[in-house]
């Protein structure tokens, strides 16, 4: 437990810029790296942390009772994906908690001010702070411990406490706050201006008429629609997840949604939720602002893993009431979208799951022949939404070759893929193909058993982090959305024959489809 | 062995002499039969409710339940009503998988990485298995001590008694329940002690708490089966205890001194220490919360307002670009 935290290169991220911190009014901006002597500390930061520590108490029931309740049975050790992928034993929840925990009885319990060391309290002190950022910087709030926990205790909670406080003496890392400092200043994270967000729908729009011979139309701030779409900014500036884009697209026009962008609300992703409830708060709100402003009557969320977090367990809390909204109904097949009655958002996997029970789409699945696909459930969408068989329904119906990972490492038990949170940066490398080895271990697993070469996920950092963990542990193996999929299959009203699949590569000969059905 | 283990270990020894020398040798009966444990059930029940307030006090400000299974969404697809409940009755019933029969502990299965470099799961239910069988067995024996405290004895008490004794092995005459909590104990300290990943993890408390146990439990069962107790006094004691008539009891020999000493540590220890996740668990966020945060709005008490950027001020600085852009303003002209 004592042993000095080093900061060795690969396995941490980098510190905030100064510009972002200060567009953000984060506390102590200043030039700060993790691996430097002297951190800079203002000189009572002690009671900073103390003090913080006893606002978060206050705040959290969930934070003072995580602290209380352990046994160290250990049934959580060998659940996080980075003590596996590490074997470090700090990275074990119980001592990722343990170093909070150890604080927290020092001050704040009887027995710990008491007898200090003997009953596991430690005074608080620099080292003890370093720690705390290299190990709340090296967790992925996967919230896969607590499902083992016989208390559930969530190491994500804690972790989400140990970076407020970090937080409090200005210790941030570069990868959360530039991004959360773009999504503030432009709209998202990618720091996209309105005038290049249009100009990618329109290539969007018209790779869409390359493809299909159809041409789209992309609605952007226009008042009155339907249904607010709002997706990962990541699915109209990065790939994989442009195909993806392009799934929507199509799919949009095709069943004929009534539906807008903003290029305002132009993120769903939300990077405040790895940083501080302030910042979630502050980058949240601009999608109800938009929706009503554009006076439309739900909202539609795209394929994203943290988004869904905040708008799952958090958008309605924070943001809301949103009662200047309807309830959601699919207006192609009339569903009542009544898990969302409340916050007013329904998942596009929902959506589209809908849409094709309802036999509205016609789908021609032999399109994506050529990939033997796999699903991987993300963190946040399987253990903190229950989302498990809306996708599955979708692949088995878009696609002919789908088969599980094993048991262990999907549903509920998935596996990070090693880079949520936050921690997606590249000076880090090393500690996300660590911690992403259980997951690529699992589509190892099924690449060899069914010859998988295509994991399909709902996720944007999935679908930048897991085409190089692939890479490096599997090889072979690639990423995309599950709506890039189903654009592929997605048969158009008046489409002309197609060759390519949405990637621009051929799309397969296709036979043998019989043998394949499983 | 572990320094903390000696520590604990040393600890419990000192705790068995206090007894041993205040009733044997300073013959202190009154103030280790009546004022000890008054004291640590005063202790006991007031820091048992501090706790608990201490918790309720700080709200849960955001529903953070974990969804183990399928959320309830269209009626064609089958939800998971206890993994993911969505209504109050399926938080109960997910409540009691947890409480009753350890549900999360029984998901443990251990991970190794293979020489072959694969990844291993193997099933791994030996610590819900000694959970079960610890804290069944503390139960049942609690509650077997209730005919102490009753007369005549209540029919259940009876029942468990003739069950308990039913299985009794014979040599040496120790009850079923005696056996599984010998095994529950030794088995979850051994545990302790010889993984070399639970012993990294372990402090004091974790040793201390197991060993308190076994002694309780060892000298319960010298006291049922080698010195014999007069168990009329033993239970004039206890319903003196109750009735606030305190009786001292002087049939009964140090060892019974030194169970009650116990049992009075344990009630002292109890607010304090890790044993609170009895309470705890009751209490736990990820567990006792519906996942309808869709469906239903959650309130947070202290959701205090933060400073956000609107659309006007968005607005204002894209100007241009939206016009170039061709994307519909608000307002068509530059603002004062």
């Amino acid at each position: 437990m004592d042993k000095k935290v080093e900061f060795k290169k690969g396995t941490y991220c980098f510190g905030a810029p100064v510009k972002h911190q200060k567009y953000l009014d984060l506390p102590f901006a200043r030039e700060w790296q993790p691996h430097n002597e002297d951190w800079g500390l203002p000189h009572n930061w002690k009671e900073i942390i103390i003090q913080g520590m006893k606002t978060l108490l206050n705040r959290y029931r969930s934070f003072k009772l995580f602290m209380d309740v352990c046994v160290r049975c250990g049934a959580c050790a060998d659940k996080c994906h980075f003590f596996i992928g590490t074997g470090d034993p700090k990275n074990m929840p119980v001592l990722r908690a343990e170093l909070l925990r150890s604080v927290y009885r020092r001050y704040f319990t009887l027995q710990g001010r008491i007898f200090g060391r003997l009953v596991g309290a430690r005074d608080l002190t620099e080292e003890i702070l370093k720690e705390w950022f290299y190990y709340f910087y090296q967790c992925t709030e996967c919230r896969r411990c607590s499902l083992y926990c016989p208390y559930g205790i969530d190491t994500c909670e804690i972790t989400m406490m140990g970076r407020e406080l970090l937080n409090l003496l200005g210790c941030n890392i570069q990868w959360i706050i530039e991004p959360a400092s773009n999504s503030y200043r432009t709209g998202n994270h990618l720091g996209v201006p309105p005038l290049a967000f249009k100009e990618t729908m329109e290539f969007a729009v018209d790779e869409i008429k390359e493809l299909t011979g159809i041409k789209i139309d992309v609605p952007i701030n226009k008042k009155g629609a339907e249904v607010l779409f709002v997706a990962p900014s990541a699915d109209y500036f990065a790939s994989p997840h442009w195909y993806t884009l392009l799934g929507y697209l199509m799919l949009f026009h095709e069943v004929g949604l009534d539906y807008t962008w903003s290029a305002f609300a132009s993120e769903g992703g939300n990077f405040g939720l790895f940083h501080s409830y302030e910042l979630m708060k502050k980058l949240n709100a601009k999608i109800y602002e938009e929706a009503k402003r554009l006076r439309v009557k739900w909202i539609l969320g795209g394929e994203c893993g943290h988004m869904w977090r905040v708008i799952h367990q958090y958008m309605d809390t924070i943001n809301g009431p949103a009662d200047f909204l309807e309830e959601p109904v699919s207006p192609i097949t009339g569903t009542r979208f009544e898990n969302a009655k409340s916050t007013k958002v329904v998942h596009i996997a929902e959506f589209t799951a809908d849409l094709i029970f309802h036999n509205k789409l016609k789908l021609d699945k032999s399109r994506n022949d050529k990939w033997v696909v796999t699903f991987h459930d993300s963190c946040n969408t399987a253990r903190s939404m229950g989302l498990f068989e809306e996708p599955r329904f979708i692949l088995r119906n878009v696609c002919n070759r789908f088969y599980e990972m094993p048991e262990n490492t999907i549903r509920e038990k998935t596996f990070c893929c090693g880079s949520g949170a936050g921690l997606g940066a590249d000076e880090n490398l090393e500690a996300r193909l660590k911690g992403g080895f259980p997951r690529a271990y699992a589509v190892k697993y099924v690449k060899e058993k069914y010859g998988v070469n295509m994991v399909a996920c709902m996720c944007a950092i999935d679908k930048a982090s897991l085409p190089t963990l692939f890479e490096y542990w599997v090889g072979g193996v690639d990423v995309c959305g599950i709506h890039e999929l189903v654009g592929n299959a997605l048969v158009m009203t008046g489409e002309m024959e197609r060759t390519k699949d949405l990637r621009g590569e051929p799309l397969s000969s296709g036979k043998n489809n019989e043998d394949l059905r499983q | 062995m572990s320094t903390k283990l000696i520590y604990a270990l040393t600890f419990t020894i000192f705790l068995v002499t206090i007894p041993i020398i205040g009733v044997g040798i300073l013959k202190l009966e009154f103030l280790f039969s009546i004022v000890v444990p008054y004291l640590a059930l005063a202790i006991f029940f007031l820091g048992s409710i501090h706790r608990v307030v201490l918790w309720s006090t700080s709200p849960q400000p955001f529903n953070i339940t974990l969804s183990a299974g399928q959320n309830k969404s269209f009626r064609w697809i089958r939800t998971s009503y206890v993994e993911s409940p969505h209504s109050k009755f399926g938080v109960i019933l997910r409540m009691i998988t947890e409480v009753l029969l350890f549900r999360s502990l029984l998901r443990n299965e251990m991970v190794k990485t293979h020489e072959s470099r694969w990844l291993v799961f193997t099933p791994k239910k030996g610590l819900w298995f000694l959970a079960m069988i610890f804290h069944y067995s503390l139960l049942v024996i609690v509650l077997k001590h209730l005919r102490f405290f009753f007369e005549p004895t209540p029919f259940f008490l009876d029942l468990i008694l003739r069950i308990d004794k039913f299985f009794e092995l014979s040599l040496p005459s120790l009850s079923l329940t005696e056996v599984l909590v010998l095994v529950g104990t030794v088995g979850l300290l051994l545990r302790r002690i010889l993984s070399k990943e639970i012993k990294y993890i372990s402090l004091f408390g974790d040793y201390f708490i197991l060993l308190l146990i076994l002694t309780l439990v060892l000298t319960g069962i010298l006291l049922k089966h080698s010195f014999r107790v007069d168990l009329l006094d033993v239970k004039r004691f206890c319903i003196g205890l109750f009735t606030f008539n305190p009786h001292v009891p002087s049939k009964v020999g140090l060892t019974f001194y030194v169970h009650l000493f116990f049992v009075s540590v344990l009630l002292v220890y109890f607010p304090y220490s890790k044993l609170v996740h009895a309470k705890g668990v009751f209490f736990s966020p990820t567990r006792n919360l519906p996942n309808n945060s869709r469906q239903k709005r959650y309130i947070n008490p202290w959701n205090y307002p933060v400073k956000v950027k609107s659309y006007e001020e968005w607005e204002e600085e894209y100007r241009d670009m939206l016009k170039e852009a061709n994307i519909p303003l608000d307002k068509e002209e530059k603002g004062p």
